[in-house]
């Protein structure tokens, strides 16, 4: 699939139909962005690469500067914050008394973020977390009031069990607009080079 | 002086606003582009306009307080 951002069969047509009056003709010009074509390849599947790891997407389309900048800006955004609040910001609970939404945004980053569906599972089926470690394995918030872990990271890592959430929240929200590019192409804006007026030779 | 207090508890908790905004703007620019250039000049764009826009946003804030203190 290829995708050309306005081609010249996207373009509106003016006032009086066909072709549109001269003045609306040169504006179009103006404001054309420059011809270029992206090979979105298989998009769903992009779109899958690109849910899984963040920037995979576009290095299979061979979109390799967008594939760097996605995966180096999401994934350094992600890891960031998982590791300022410890390892427990990102899991998935959604049993009460912690239900758990923010994972709804996290799990946007994919691979990175789904360990914690297996952890949820171990901890169900009570075979402890894997491998021993305690990230991204649900609180232990089932007591009523005896124990509360949640409460105990909180006052552990304060501020930071806070930011962690939000830097990975917004790295799953992020990769939620890298899915979309990788599927659909990008969403064309103007630049200062498309807002310049057309050289008059 | 409560106003200097919270500014100062403040600044320092803002710094942590930063690698979101470069994160942000670059990953939104390049969703709207595909030249490097073109993402570069909109991120350098979008991550001016969200710090000013943080930045009208503490100053309303800061205006409040030092009102609300009086």
């Amino acid at each position: 699939m290829v995708v050309s951002p306005i081609g010249d069969d996207n373009r509106p047509t003016g006032q009086d139909g066909e072709g549109g009056t001269n003045m609306a003709s040169e504006q179009l010009e103006t404001l054309s962005p420059p011809p270029y074509h992206v090979h979105l390849r298989d998009p769903w599947l992009a779109a899958l690469w690109a849910w899984l790891w963040p920037g995979a997407g576009h290095l299979y389309q061979g979109r390799y500067v967008k594939g760097g900048i996605f995966m180096t800006c999401i994934l350094l955004t992600y890891f960031f914050g998982l590791a300022i609040g410890g390892g427990h910001v990102v899991y998935a609970s959604f049993r009460q008394p912690d239900l758990r939404l923010h994972y709804l945004l996290q799990v946007g980053v994919g691979l990175p973020a789904l360990p914690a569906l297996v952890q949820t599972y171990r901890q169900r089926t009570e075979r402890g977390p894997l491998f021993g470690w305690k990230a991204m394995y649900p609180p232990d918030v089932r007591g009523e009031q005896i124990y509360d872990e949640l409460a105990e990271w909180n006052a552990q890592y304060g501020f930071y069990f806070e930011l962690g959430t939000l830097y990975t929240m917004v790295a799953g929200l992020l990769n939620v607009l890298a899915i979309y590019d990788a599927h659909s192409g990008p969403v064309w804006t103007m630049t200062s080079r498309d807002r310049r007026p057309p050289d008059p030779g | 002086m409560l106003a200097m207090v919270i500014l100062f508890a403040a600044t320092s908790r803002w710094l942590w606003a930063v690698p979101l905004i470069v994160s942000i703007s670059f990953v939104y620019a390049a969703t709207r582009h595909e030249e490097s250039w073109a993402i570069l000049e909109h991120a350098i764009r979008f991550g001016a306009w969200i710090t000013g826009f943080m930045l009208l946003l503490f100053m309303v804030f800061y205006v409040a307080t030092e009102w609300w203190a009086g």
